[in-house]
């Protein structure tokens, strides 16, 4: 670790777990402001014109490697933060703390010039095929204007064979290249959306969602077209998504948030085995199985807590059945296990779990 | 006879290319504190049936044939007047989206009271006696405070249970849920289906479900009805439909899911999609995707592309499909011969 070691929580498996890795998350924070540009935060307060701030606090402090073609899952509920993971590591969003290195450098402070041969590297798949399609545009021009951007020495013919190659490869017929997205039913926009994403052949690829709105038939036959690309072009994922059935079949280690924090990460085989936070413990036993007829579910109780006024200690603690007063007080760090799972958990530390 | 009767029910709208035929032929009926699952994917018709059980469609849409029978009334001749009687009271729905069936501007007793007064005579202090007993049986917390914050000031979930006390307030017979947990988080729904179902037991409810989810339907209902394209393709006790799915189309949506096949394999997908209902194939809706359209013998079977095929019975199950009532045809044969 070149930057200084501020805090006592560096898990000390990082350094090994780096060499490998394409991409390095470190002390990510993201926080979003409620409070308006700078004369409306003024107010007055006992005679006083005070500066009056509110922040969402979206993340708060992850540490995330991804290892070359392997799919990372981030699974969490809605307002986790795990949509901000996706968009700050593609740049789509300037973290307000910490470090992204994508294969060894630094890429979260860079100019959107200077992020240009990034951006061919890694591509994102966005969760509505409906909105992430430029209504106005074929199918064709859609497909070719990342080629045209990232490839201007390319001739005509090489960019039209490029993008017939790519339809190919998703199922699309080529020749509904002249169509427009509404002429497409969501599965196969969601295929022109990967297949946008494929065309200038990156290694990398962040898909957030990339199956939420779609129907279950459909979501299979998605799901394997991003299965048989990963195998085929030797492709890296950050895949988003709440849905656990998803992760398990699909993803090589899984992270799971709560809060803006990652409360657990695990090989995917060994959290749906033995999952050891409490909270994780509880979303695994949500999923609604085929098979069993009344699963018990551990019921959480209340709700996730606003992510403008944290709470102190553990996140999770207000909702947590094994939490006691360490656990209101302190924030858990990831602990590694004897497994190479890593959890943030006081009780699974102390052994109480 | 049954406490609701579903009878041929045919909806179409009237647009201005022709009629679309949104519903065809839809039998089912539902005793007294059944609970019943409606299944298929967007597009298969399984929010117009129940909307159109309570005659809830809108125009251009109307009920073209058919009829649905509650309690020996029959809900699709009865004035506005006379349905009002029974929308909310004793059959009431819940939706989708619980911020827009929630009025924004009414704090949450308000909407209760209202409701209550609406269908019966009664003391503003007493509705809302009633209310506060309501919001304690969804396992509200401090619900006295609730009564007098509005919608907006409570989550998703919260909301979600207050929709719930509503459609419980008038203790119907029936309730309709159309995708009661699809806007909310796993763990938020894990425990409103839960309640749900706890209520609908405790006040013998009977609960009609709508949802795409195959999980939510097989812990929740006894019996299912699975759609597609605007017709009930296949409908029987849930256990059964899970456990030995006969349908081409429901093997299919099962083997889909991620939990039936081995991580890091390839999904059994259903390859094409769902078809336009102002465009559907002729024969059987489901044939242009379906991988049995062959007889055994390698030949393709003419009726799959040319006639709609009828339900046969297949154990306790009802299916709509040519080649399982051929194989049902052929042991009959069988058994006959021996």
């Amino acid at each position: 670790m070149s930057a200084p070691a501020q805090t006592l929580n560096v898990p000390p498996t990082q350094n090994e777990e780096s060499a490998d890795s394409l991409l390095q998350i470190r002390d990510l924070k993201k926080r979003f402001s409620l409070s308006g540009d700078f004369l409306e935060q003024l107010r007055f307060k006992g005679g006083k014109l005070v500066r009056h701030q509110e922040h969402v606090h979206a993340i708060n402090g992850v540490n995330l490697d991804i290892k070359r073609g392997e799919a990372l899952c981030v699974v969490g509920e809605s307002g986790c933060g795990k949509s901000t993971v996706a968009r700050t590591v593609m740049g789509l969003l300037t973290p307000s703390e910490g470090e992204i290195r994508y294969d060894g450098n630094r890429i979260d402070n860079l100019s959107s010039r200077q992020l240009l041969p990034y951006r061919k590297r890694m591509q994102m798949i966005f969760q509505n095929p409906y909105a992430s399609l430029n209504p106005r545009m074929t199918i064709q021009q859609t497909l070719e204007e990342p080629l045209r951007l990232h490839h201007p020495d390319w001739k005509r013919a090489q960019i039209v064979d490029k993008v017939e190659d790519v339809m190919h490869s998703v199922g699309i017929d080529p020749d509904w290249g002249m169509r427009f997205g509404h002429e497409f039913s969501g599965g196969q926009r969601q295929r022109i959306a990967i297949a946008r994403a494929l065309a200038v052949d990156p290694e990398f690829i962040v898909a957030d969602e990339p199956i939420s709105a779609l129907d279950v038939s459909i979501q299979a036959q998605v799901l394997n077209l991003l299965m048989e690309a990963q195998q085929a072009r030797n492709l890296t994922y950050l895949f988003i998504t709440h849905d656990l059935a998803v992760v398990e079949h699909f993803g090589t280690r899984v992270a799971v948030m709560y809060l803006g924090t990652v409360c657990e990460i695990a090989s995917t085989a060994t959290l749906f085995d033995k999952p050891r936070h409490p909270y994780t413990q509880a979303l695994l036993s949500a999923i609604p199985r085929l098979k069993d007829d009344r699963p018990q579910h551990i019921r959480l109780t209340g709700e996730v807590p606003t992510p403008v006024n944290l709470p102190s200690g553990c996140v999770f603690h207000g909702r947590c059945p094994h939490a006691n007063t360490r656990c209101k007080q302190e924030i858990p760090v990831l602990q590694t296990q004897n497994d190479g799972t890593r959890v943030a958990c006081h009780a699974v530390e102390e052994g109480r779990l | 006879m049954a406490l609701l009767d579903v009878n041929n029910l045919d909806v179409r709208f009237a647009l201005r290319h022709g009629d679309v035929h949104a519903l065809r032929d839809i039998s089912f009926s539902l005793e007294r504190g059944e609970r019943l699952g409606i299944v298929g994917e967007s597009g298969a018709g399984k929010s117009v049936a129940a909307f159109s059980l309570l005659n809830l469609i809108a125009k251009p849409g109307f009920i073209a044939g058919g009829s649905v029978t509650f309690d020996g009334q029959v809900l699709n001749r009865l004035s506005e007047r006379g349905l009002r009687k029974v929308r909310g009271n004793r059959i009431s729905m819940i939706f989708q989206d619980p911020m827009m069936t929630l009025n924004p501007v009414l704090s949450i007793g308000e909407q209760m009271v209202e409701c209550l007064k609406a269908h019966r005579r009664i003391a503003s202090k007493e509705a809302r006696a009633i209310a506060l007993d309501k919001l304690q049986q969804v396992q509200i917390p401090s619900p006295e405070t609730r009564l007098d914050q509005y919608p907006h000031e409570l989550s998703g979930g919260m909301r979600q249970r207050i929709i719930i006390a509503i459609a419980l307030l008038l203790d119907p017979d029936i309730i309709i849920a159309d995708e009661p947990t699809t806007a909310l988080d796993v763990t938020i729904q894990a425990e409103i289906m839960a309640l749900l179902l706890d209520l609908c037991e405790q006040h013998n409810v009977g609960l009609i479900l709508i949802t795409h989810d195959l999980g939510v339907v097989s812990q929740v209902t006894q019996r299912m009805l699975v759609m597609y394209a605007g017709r009930v393709i296949e409908q029987g006790p849930t256990r059964e439909i899970i456990n030995d799915p006969q349908h081409p189309y429901t093997q299919g949506l099962i083997n889909a899911l991620p939990q039936m096949a081995t991580p890091g394999e390839k999904l059994n997908q259903i390859r094409g999609s769902m078809p336009s209902l102002s465009n559907l194939p002729s024969g059987c809706a489901f044939h242009p995707r379906c991988d049995f359209i062959n007889r055994a013998d390698g030949q393709p079977r003419p009726a799959c592309t040319q006639q709609v095929p009828g339900f046969v019975e297949s154990g306790n199950c009802q299916v709509a499909c040519h080649m399982v009532a051929e194989m049902l045809e052929d042991r009959r044969l069988k058994e006959e011969t021996l």
